[in-house]
């Protein structure tokens, strides 16, 4: 008798279903539950939504607040603004739609009891740059969740999704998702009308400058594991802009934000020898990219550009010279809370090494690559847009539906919307809820169904780690070599080298081409077949098994991304040494792409940019 | 950074219903060992993974015996320094150490409503579901008139 059979079955039926508690996921709980009174609301989360997600450690700022209600900003800049850094590829629709919204969400958490700093002068919010404010968010996430918790019907905590179901009455329709409770080993089958994917982007899918004990000190928390990409591909749905993964410049070793830094501290960087350094790479870089390099503010990619070009000229370290501002004592406070409030290994750091910003400079480092969709970056799945101001390409369901009938998304999920940053997702997972509320009722009694084989079948997978290693572990006398199986660390480290060294890591200084590409590909599909070896030994490493299927699948995903796009569009990000320049003539476009399953084959396409706003 | 748990403060919240540190840590890495067939110490939490901590700092935080600390990544982190927060329920106090003795100490706000009192849906009207479609609004309006006098004719 198998494991799988052992196994408990639960069983969930709800209407709207949510995958993931962070912050796009609390905000599409929230809002589903207003418009859905008499709908069934259900939140799943792998961990305890209290400090999931993202913005468990906390934030020092909201990174996406208008200030429409003092007339700062209009969410027609904010588009131009996500744009210019994006290298001009967004849809522009669905950032309009958040940064219409946003603002109110924000005043929701203030009234929640999230602690806003204010300008002591004009009494508003304390600016820390034009799209930036600052806050004391040490419990951003814990106040954020109370208000779910309450508008949800039920949350499941500590239960990682691994597959969606699929309706087995219409084509290409989703029926809600299976997974498994960390903690007891029951299997759970959600039954949706709709499901909101809202689920964490990618770390530890390259390789991290951490290898041994501090490989958990990446900048996007360890438990952002690509479910919000590989539960969409794996249901068939349309990716796009996979290969614009991010790299960010931050604080070496322990990554703390440099945010509040350059913007309301005031600190600049220089390097090893005292110089101004961005300037001296802007005729090589306008070589490479044209005027983009003369968007304001300059785009992120680029500033990591002139950053690795310096390096690799042998003038590093950058460093922040921070020991001017942190002379004023306020600023100096500002500082250390910007860490102690989100990235506390920072403050560790320093401490550790000594590092008093007031009397040392700092040093800086690039990050490895990471996958999201709300940052300065915007990875994720190809979804239709608002109908009042949507381009009719981008139109084809409801509001933030992928290509999959009753499947949203928000957050890291949802490509193309760059800049949402936390208000932003939570907005976004609002926006996806009203809709999925109106596709909820447009269904009315039509009945979906899904097969007791359909889960029966995903049942036997998912628990299949524990077998094996139960099986395997007896052909040897101890300790983690086996014949039989690799461990989910085994299989972990292994992606991580390939995507490292052939898809554009930190090894190579983020260069990749055709043949490194091709090649990794070839090993990818190894992995693939090696996957079907993983062994667990208990259910904690059953969650790791599958975090990894979800980082490898991501993995697939990005790499096809980066064959396809034939220019370098984000030099800072990563390189196509076959193709170093920007190519508006042929590129200027979406790159989507579509996984089959029964092929297993991914289809690659273009679509086209609309500029909505002048 | 990894974190770690004192034997002689941790009692594997005996008094409540699950060991908060298993509770709260979103990576799933701290592991109650109720009966010490893991550690040798029974009812007593540790972390099982330490190099997938984040040092979050959460299982610190909500730690009712302050039994865990961290010992910080050892192929990062020179030894000697600490970070450690006590916190309360409107504020929590930072105690930094450096290695060469400086300490700093700050106290930051964390929330101004008491926990628990988040009103979802407080003063709002009821769902007029004539709205559902209209995408110009969520419940919460009257931010932005979207006019769209900016947006190029398509």
């Amino acid at each position: 008798m198998g494991w799988f059979n052992r196994r408990k079955t639960v069983f969930v039926d709800s209407d709207v279903l949510v995958v993931g508690g962070g912050m796009a996921g609390c905000g599409a709980t929230y809002e589903s539950k207003y418009w859905g009174r008499d709908l069934k609301v259900v939140c799943v989360e792998k961990a305890n939504i209290e400090r999931s997600g993202a913005v468990a450690q906390g934030l020092y700022a909201i990174n996406c607040y208008m200030g429409m209600q003092w007339g700062e900003n209009q969410p027609e800049d904010h588009v131009r603004y996500a744009r210019g850094d994006l290298m001009g590829l967004v849809r522009e629709d669905l950032g309009y739609d958040i940064a219409r919204h946003v603002d109110a969400t924000v005043h929701k958490f203030e009234e929640w009891g999230l602690p806003m700093m204010r300008d002591p002068e004009t009494g508003r919010y304390q600016r820390e740059g034009k799209w930036q404010i600052m806050i004391h968010g040490e419990s951003y996430k814990p106040i954020v969740a109370e208000a779910a918790r309450k508008a949800a019907n039920e949350v499941y905590n500590r239960i990682m999704v691994t597959h969606l179901l699929m309706d087995e009455t219409k084509a290409n329709r989703v029926a809600g998702a299976v997974g498994f409770n960390v903690r007891t080993g029951d299997f759970y089958v959600f039954r949706a009308k709709a499901v909101i994917v809202c689920a964490g982007g990618a770390s530890h899918i390259y390789k991290p400058r951490s290898v041994g004990e501090g490989m958990g000190r990446t900048w996007y928390a360890p438990w952002s594991s690509a479910s919000a990409y590989a539960l969409p591909i794996l249901a068939g749905a349309k990716m796009t802009q996979m290969e614009n993964r991010i790299v960010l410049a931050r604080f070496k070793d322990g990554y703390g934000p440099v945010g509040a830094y350059f913007l309301h501290l005031k600190t600049y960087t220089e390097n090893a020898y005292g110089e101004e350094y961005e300037s001296k790479w802007y005729e090589q870089t306008k070589e490479l990219v044209g005027d983009y390099i003369d968007n304001h503010p300059t785009p992120t990619c680029l500033r990591n550009h002139a950053f690795l070009e310096e390096m690799k000229a042998g003038r590093g370290p950058i460093r922040m010279v921070t020991k001017e501002a942190f002379q004023d004592p306020h600023k100096e406070t500002v500082g250390w809370e910007n860490f102690l409030g989100m990235t506390i290994g920072q403050a560790v750091v320093w401490a550790s090494q000594n590092i008093d910003p007031k009397h040392t400079n700092p040093e800086l480092t690039t990050s490895e690559p990471y996958v999201m969709g709300s940052h300065a970056t915007c990875s994720g799945a190809w979804s239709s847009g608002p109908p009042d101001c949507a381009p009719s390409d981008y139109q084809w369901g409801y509001n933030r539906m992928m290509t999959v009938e009753g499947l949203f998304g928000a957050g890291d999920t949802i490509g193309g919307s760059a800049h949402k940053f936390s208000s932003g997702s939570y907005t976004e997972g609002r926006i996806a809820a009203k809709a999925a509320v109106n596709y909820v009722n447009d269904l009315k009694n039509e009945k979906l169904q899904v097969s007791e084989k359909q889960y029966q079948d995903l049942k036997k997978v998912i628990y299949q780690p524990l077998e094996t290693y139960e099986v395997g572990r007896n052909e040897i006398v101890a300790g983690t070599v086996s014949p039989s199986y690799i461990l989910p660390i085994h299989g972990l480290q292994r992606l991580e080298k390939i995507m490292d060294e052939y898809v554009g890591g930190i090894s190579t200084n983020y260069m990749t081409n055709e043949p490194l590409l091709t090649r990794g590909l070839e090993l990818l599909d190894m992995l693939k077949e090696d996957l079907n070896y993983l062994g667990a030994e208990d259910l904690h490493q059953l969650q790791r098994a599958w975090e990894l299927h979800h980082r490898f699948i991501a993995s697939q995903s990005v790499t096809h991304h980066t064959m396809f796009r034939k220019e370098t569009r984000w030099p800072g990000y990563y390189y196509r040494g076959d193709h170093p320049k920007l190519d508006d003539k042929d590129w200027h476009c979406f790159t989507l792409s579509r996984y089959d399953q029964e092929s297993d084959s991914w289809d690659m396409e273009k679509a086209p940019v609309h500029h909505i706003i002048d | 950074m990894p974190t770690y748990v004192r034997t002689d403060k941790c009692d594997g919240c005996e008094d409540q219903d699950k060991a908060a540190c298993m509770y709260i840590c979103p990576h799933d890495l701290m592991l109650l060992d109720k009966d010490g067939s893991k550690t040798g110490h029974a009812m007593k939490a540790f972390n099982q993974e330490p190099e997938q901590c984040w040092e979050c700092y959460a299982c610190v935080k909500i730690c009712p015996q302050q039994a865990i600390e961290c010992r910080h990544y050892a192929d990062v982190v020179p030894l000697g320094a600490s970070v450690q927060p006590l916190r309360g329920t409107d504020s929590i106090l930072w105690t930094i150490k450096f290695r060469n003795g400086i300490m700093k100490r700050f106290k930051f706000p964390i929330r101004t409503t008491p926990e628990g009192s988040a009103d979802p849906y407080g003063g709002e009207h009821e769902a007029d579901m004539d709205e559902l479609a209209d995408h110009s609004t969520l419940f919460t309006k009257g931010t932005h008139d979207c006019d769209m006098s900016q947006f190029l004719e398509s």
